[in-house]
């Protein structure tokens, strides 16, 4: 058997969408723990500390593997839901609808648009600045860093782009609820002592990552953070 | 239960053959007992169309017992039908009330074409079976069940696994329309056993590889397969089958 033959196999293809996943998994815990860092109410000193420290060169090459990561998920994701699409030319007349199976489970190629939909403004709002056109800078014990959390303040003023961040938070957790255990099913974990766990631990962490994400930009809008 | 008499409306899909292009047809079927199963009053129906010289509606049945695998209806939105871990032969129409509307189509998947109107073709299931889903013996006289001692746990978990009888279902209940807890049933039931050890790596890749050949879809892990299996095979095989297929993907060699 090739290589090529083993990760295009629909086994194969299956276990890049889990690896990529999980990848994708442990840059959430990364990036949750950093954000959680506005609740300091320090007027942001901990939170951009924090993302300077994010800026060095060894984060830059992590930031281009986790780009990959990310491109290699959305890309093999909608090979994956295109392929499968074709495989059922005609429909049945009485959809299965929700029999069997929950609504989130058959729809991770939507809640996974609508995520990539939300990355392509959230990349406007923070990461095409902060890397290239530019932040405000402000002064940490006399060095200058980006003022992020300024540049946060500003943009969650407005209502709309609170209530475009929290939707999407919504969709991150359906999403991670049925792909965080699935990865690792897929990756063939069999033992229902393990998978117990697995599934539990999936749905706390898919639970506690997006609320803490929803609830930033909400605490900046209620001024709950100054 | 009381015994009671129903009046029903069928809306059939009937389909001269896979060339042509099928559709809906309304049947009145009177005087159905509850204590029928769903194929007898089938067998009701297509007596009248008989007698009224019109084309009785062709349906896969054999044993009529729920163990061949060979009745394959999706009935009112699930493979068959309403009853939970139940072949459709053994569906009685107890489930349903007098004058109710039943909608009966094929299993729907391009690996299983419409040979005639809810006939399928599911000889893709014994090519994938060709593929690997066997183990090899020696000839002479039969070994002894006992020869050979196997764990109880695992001994249990591989019959519940061969206890599929590849009717199809999962396939027909499956948005991918994939054919994976079919698949790695046949392939767990035999991994599980020490018999199933010589080709062990060669039959999951062969049944995987002829399993993509066929045209099915890739599993997502939707579980829908599992909520309709009439022999309520677990979606735990799809796991045993991942692993095994990753045993084998990244172990053998290619040399030769």
């Amino acid at each position: 058997m090739k290589w090529s033959e083993f990760f295009t196999s629909s086994v194969g293809k299956k276990l890049v969408m889990a690896l990529t996943g999980l990848f994708l998994i442990t840059f959430l815990v990364v990036h949750v723990s950093l954000n959680a860092c506005i609740w300091a109410n320090d007027g942001g000193i901990m939170f951009n500390n924090a993302a300077h420290f994010m800026s060095g060169i060894v984060i830059r090459i992590v930031e281009v593997g986790l780009f990959l990561g990310i491109f290699l998920h959305i890309i093999q994701g909608y090979v994956l839901v295109f392929s499968n699409r074709t495989k059922r030319n005609i429909g049945y007349n009485v959809p299965m609808g929700s029999k069997g199976s929950a609504w989130y489970r058959k729809s991770m190629g939507l809640l996974g648009t609508i995520l990539l939909l939300f990355f392509i403004i959230h990349w406007y709002h923070f990461w095409i600045p902060s890397r290239f056109t530019g932040v405000e800078e402000t002064f940490i014990d006399g060095k200058p860093v980006h003022n992020l959390y300024a540049l946060m303040q500003i943009t969650f003023q407005e209502l709309w782009v609170v209530i475009v961040y929290v939707f999407a938070c919504f969709s991150l957790c359906w999403h991670l609820i049925h792909g965080f255990q699935s990865a690792f099913r897929t990756m063939g974990i069999s033992n229902h002592r393990y998978l117990v766990i697995i599934k539990s631990a999936g749905i706390a962490f898919a639970i506690i990552v997006s609320t803490a994400f929803a609830m930033m930009p909400v605490s900046m809008y209620l001024g709950w953070v100054k | 239960m009381e015994h009671y008499i129903m009046n029903l409306t069928l809306k059939v899909w009937k389909q001269k053959n896979a060339a042509t292009k099928g559709s809906f047809e309304t049947y009145q079927v009177k005087e159905i007992s509850s204590e029928m199963s769903f194929l007898e009053m089938f067998d009701v129906l297509n007596e009248q169309l008989i007698h009224e010289g019109k084309d009785p509606i062709a349906f896969d049945h054999d044993c009529r017992e729920g163990i061949c695998g060979m009745c394959s209806m999706y009935i009112n939105g699930r493979p068959h039908g309403p009853w939970q871990g139940t072949t459709v032969c053994q569906l009685h129409m107890r489930a349903f009330k007098d004058g109710d509307t039943i909608v009966v189509e094929p299993w729907r998947a391009n690996a299983f074409p419409v040979i005639k109107d809810l006939v399928v073709d599911r000889t893709a299931f014994d090519r994938i079976i060709q593929a690997g889903g066997f183990i090899s013996v020696n000839t002479g006289v039969s070994l002894d069940g006992n020869a050979i001692p196997i764990e109880k746990a695992k001994a249990d978990l591989s019959f519940a696994a061969a206890s599929c009888i590849g009717c199809g279902a999962c396939v027909a209940s499956c948005k991918n329309s994939s054919a994976m807890l079919f698949v790695s049933a046949k392939v767990a039931h035999l991994a599980l056993l020490p018999q199933g050890e010589l080709e062990r790596k060669t039959r999951v890749l062969g049944m995987v590889a002829q399993m993509d050949k066929e045209g099915f879809g890739s599993c997502t892990f939707t579980e829908a397969c599992e909520a309709v299996c009439p022999k309520e095979i677990s979606v735990t095989n799809i796991s045993r089958l991942n692993a095994e297929y990753m045993k084998a993907g990244l172990s053998v060699d290619n040399s030769d």
